[in-house]
């Protein structure tokens, strides 16, 4: 039995990031949300007792409960996809705030070259140096035209921090000052601009300062202690949709938040979608909650999967090419260089999710790519996350891993390790995609989302490129002993990388290669926003989320203008 | 906050009133978040409550798992020689790691209690860690964790693995083996050279490797890390609420005694 519930201005699926924002705008617009949110709600009195290494690092108490719903992946399409039972390579949100309560706060613009990137690598290099198989396509949005909604986010969040060279002009100064910082990013500062290279402190969502944001919303100070990624903030000093979005759209009095509320499938007919069905995860109970505007925002796995078993626009067909849900799945190369500092000592156990220094010199095409046979690059990144001793045992090259001499080593170089790696751009390639699993099924019974991934010959060439860079790098900044480079042959879905899975609901200037247009408005069902990482042509080198909390201010824009005026909005 | 709790974070020094202020979080009289409550209490660490002379009781060291003595004692065994006791402190027994594997395999990871459980499962013999046998040309790696097997049954296959390997190879027990001789059994494991049914033996050396170094660092709360001796061992300071601008920017390495969850919110 299905109970049919009022029906509503607006409805999301899912209230993370993408979901809060859309909530925080739509609501302050006079609009009626309600979120639906699978997870539980949650907030700053929850994280008392997050110093807690195993119970969240280790264990994800934050996390999606994989045992009712995770994913499959093979390779390639000629395997069989096996199910993700366990995590690695990416960690799935889950509760109000989604992965956005247990981010570490690193705030990365795309590049202007990645919104045109397909124009600009023709204009400087022509048509031949797209390799075949890449399916690179400009956004249908370009730089100056995202700026304003990074804008947004920067002021909503607070985000801390001083210059960006290399990257996009910025219409505002930063709203608080960069954070402060130990000594090894200072000797990687000092290195890199020995080298001829623009280091400079990666902008945080991590506070430096108490600060009211425009909403009013009151984010407090970080106080330097780590424990950020994988675990929420117990002070509230890192933004999140529970201490920003979440209370403002709530404080309207037009947000109707709904935790333990599943949505199992987006209705539609003649090409509108009329609401979502839910499921209440306690009680089992299921709901229809009509809407004249459906804002899918559960992240790029399950915008995708809700889409596919809706039969909600069309599925994208590896073989001819055709159809766009599930195009341009892509994820990050990550690789990098462990450091082993016979001569100094740091204080590991210091610092902050967000806190770290980077350098754009090796990403985009701020470097010429005439004689090099990848496109696109990376950020180089020294992190100062405050240090966890159960996931970080490094020893040099050679030393046995376990007994007296691991004992030995992994004690001394806790404090005299460093680390510099690189967040790597990946391209979308026609091999690499998303659909449904003939076989595996969630707790409702419902196809689990595939993933078919591998990195294709430009990727691993940026990997090599960038890795060799991190290693260069680390030598100069003195280590004693290196670490090897790391292979980039096969995507490794069993290590931890980063939570920046994107594509297969991509946006474009055209409803043949893209399935939503500039406002994450989907061309074939226009009261439809799939709004998230799903929505990236292709990966970056940089962290994935400001470019989605951006597109979610533009969408939420779109969304405040249909209901007025209905119709395409691009 | 109480004059009570005022007093006490006044005794702890100013550091802590500096991070209050600075936080924001009492701004203008307005708690913004429920940290506040966990300030409460923390300051009064050590001090007056802790009796150094008297042996703290260890009543979580029991079992809630195993039920044979033997396997706990090999499990004791193994885990020390992956971290061995020496100059710097304790090895896995001296800091309880086997009670922390015996506790984390009676609760919810023993059981794999949020892992993805539905089947088919694939040929669990070459699985976890090798390759899937699929059929021809189908062999890939890094598809994680495919068994249908428990950690809690991996635990003991691999328990009974080891004790038999070294009854075939020296005639002796496990436990009644020299250090090299376990070492030697434990190399055999690492490199898949001992017959476990439903997995490779590197997959259950790995996990045992994961399970020691977890009980040597967890907070103390899971029954493993005694009186925090992995954290010291390691200089790492444990559960700390904030860090000065000074020991942030500092180019010295600081020294700071470990504190506990425990000690932090309970004491
Ligand atoms: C450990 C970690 C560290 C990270 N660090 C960084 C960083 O430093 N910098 C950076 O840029 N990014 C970082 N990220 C990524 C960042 O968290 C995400 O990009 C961001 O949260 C995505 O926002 P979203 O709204 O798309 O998804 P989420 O924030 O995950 O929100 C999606 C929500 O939808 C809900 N949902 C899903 N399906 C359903 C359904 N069927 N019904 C109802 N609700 C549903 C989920 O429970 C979830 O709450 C990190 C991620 C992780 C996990």
């Amino acid at each position: 039995m299905v109970t049919k519930l009022p029906k509503t201005d607006v409805v999301t699926i899912g209230v993370g990031w993408t979901g809060g924002i859309i909530a925080a705008e739509a609501s302050k617009a006079g609009l009626k949300v309600v979120g639906l949110e699978r997870g539980p709600n949650r907030g700053t009195a929850n994280f008392s007792m997050k110093h807690d290494e195993l119970r969240y690092a280790i264990r994800g108490e934050l996390m999606q409960d994989l045992s009712r719903e995770t994913l499959t992946f093979r390779h390639k399409s000629s395997q069989r996809a096996l199910p993700m039972r366990q995590y690695g390579s990416f960690m799935l949100g889950n509760g109000v705030g989604g992965a956005g309560t247990h981010w570490n706060g690193m705030t990365d613009r795309y590049n202007p070259y990645d919104f045109e990137i397909r124009s600009k690598t023709i204009e400087r290099y022509g048509e031949g140096k797209i390799a075949d198989g890449l399916l690179i396509q400009d956004w249908g949005i370009t730089y100056d035209e995202m700026e304003p909604y990074y804008t947004m986010f920067d002021k909503m969040a607070g985000i801390s921090a001083d210059e960006t060279p290399l990257r996009g002009e910025r219409s505002e100064p930063f709203p608080n000052p960069a954070l402060i910082h130990g000594p090894e990013l200072d000797l990687f500062k000092e290195t890199t601009e020995k080298m001829g290279l623009d280091p400079f402190i990666i902008p945080a969502a991590n506070n430096s300062q108490p600060y009211k944001n425009p909403d009013g919303q009151q984010i407090a100070a970080c106080q330097m202690k780590g424990f950020c990624e994988r675990f929420g903030c117990e002070y509230g000093a890192k933004a999140s949709p529970n201490v920003t979005v979440v209370p403002t759209a709530l404080k309207t009095g037009n947000f109707d938040l709904r935790p333990h509320s599943e949505v199992v499938e987006v209705l539609h007919k003649d090409g509108k979608a009329t609401g979502v069905i839910y499921v209440d995860t306690r009680t089992g109970e299921r709901f229809e909650q009509p809407a004249e505007i459906v804002a899918i925002t559960s992240y790029t796995f399950n915008n995708n999967r809700l889409l596919l078993n809706s039969n909600l626009g069309t599925p994208y067909n590896p073989e001819t090419g055709r159809g766009t849900v599930g195009k341009n799945y892509c994820y990050q190369v990550i690789v990098g260089t462990d450091g082993f500092f016979d001569d100094r000592k740091f204080n590991t156990a210091i610092g902050s999710g967000g806190l770290g220094a980077t350098l754009d010199n090796f990403n985009a095409d701020n470097f010429d790519h005439t004689d090099l046979d990848f496109l696109h690059g990376g950020t180089v990144i020294i992190n100062q996350p405050g240090k966890r001793p159960i996931e970080n045992n490094q020893v040099p090259p050679g030393t046995p891993k376990w007994g007296k001499e691991f004992k030995k080593q992994s004690l001394k170089y806790y404090n005299r390790l460093l680390n510099v790696h690189t967040y790597g751009a990946v391209m979308p390639h026609v091999n690499n995609y998303l659909d449904l699993d003939p076989t595996y099924k969630d707790v409702h019974g419902n196809p689990l989302i595939r993933m078919t991934f591998d990195y294709s010959e430009t990727d691993r060439k940026r990997g090599h490129f960038l890795n060799n860079q991190t290693k260069k790098i680390m030598q100069e900044m003195g280590a004693t002993h290196v670490s090897e480079n790391e292979s980039v042959e096969h995507y490794d879905i069993t290590t931890y990388q980063a939570t920046h899975n994107t594509g297969g609901v991509i946006m474009g200037a055209d409803p043949e290669t893209s399935a939503v247009n500039n406002y994450l408005q989907m061309w074939e069902a226009d009261n439809v926003f799939v709004v998230g990482g799903s929505a990236y042509p292709h990966q970056s080198g940089y962290n994935a989320t400001h470019t989605l909390a951006a597109l979610a201010y533009r969408a939420s824009e779109g969304i405040i203008k249909f209901s007025k005026d209905g119709g395409k909005l691009a | 906050m109480s004059e009570h709790d005022e007093k006490k974070l006044d005794a702890n020094g100013s550091s802590r009133r500096k991070f209050l202020k600075n936080s924001g979080i009492a701004a203008g009289g307005v708690v913004v978040g429920g940290a506040l409550g966990g300030l409460i209490g923390l300051n009064d660490k050590g001090g007056d409550t802790a009796t150094k002379d008297t042996e703290p009781e260890q009543q979580d060291q029991a079992l809630e798992y195993f039920t044979n003595r033997a396997d706990f004692d090999l499990l004791g065994q193994a885990t020390e020689r992956i971290f061995p006791e020496d100059e710097n402190g304790p090895g896995a027994i001296g800091l309880g790691v086997p009670y922390y594997i015996d506790h984390q395999l009676a609760g919810k990871w023993g059981i794999n209690a949020k892992d993805y459980r539905q089947g088919p499962f694939f040929d669990g013999k070459h699985n976890p860690g090798g390759e899937v046998r699929l059929g021809e040309g189908q062999e890939q790696p890094n598809l994680g964790y495919q068994s249908q097997l428990k950690y809690h049954q991996v635990y003991d296959l691999g328990i009974e693995a080891i004790e038999k390997y070294s009854q075939a190879t020296f005639n002796e027990k496990f436990t009644a083996l020299d250090g090299e001789k376990q070492d030697e059994v434990l190399v055999a494991l690492e490199n898949d050279e001992v017959d476990i049914a439903g997995i490779k033996s590197s997959f259950f050396f790995n996990i045992l490797r994961q399970s020691t170094l977890e009980g040597a660092y967890a907070d103390p709360l899971y029954g493993g890390n005694k009186d925090m001796q992995g954290w010291k061992m390691k200089e790492y300071p444990g559960v700390q609420l904030s860090y000065t601008n000074e020991q942030v920017e500092s180019e010295e390495f600081i020294e700071i005694k470990p504190e506990s969850l425990h000690n932090t919110f309970f004491n």
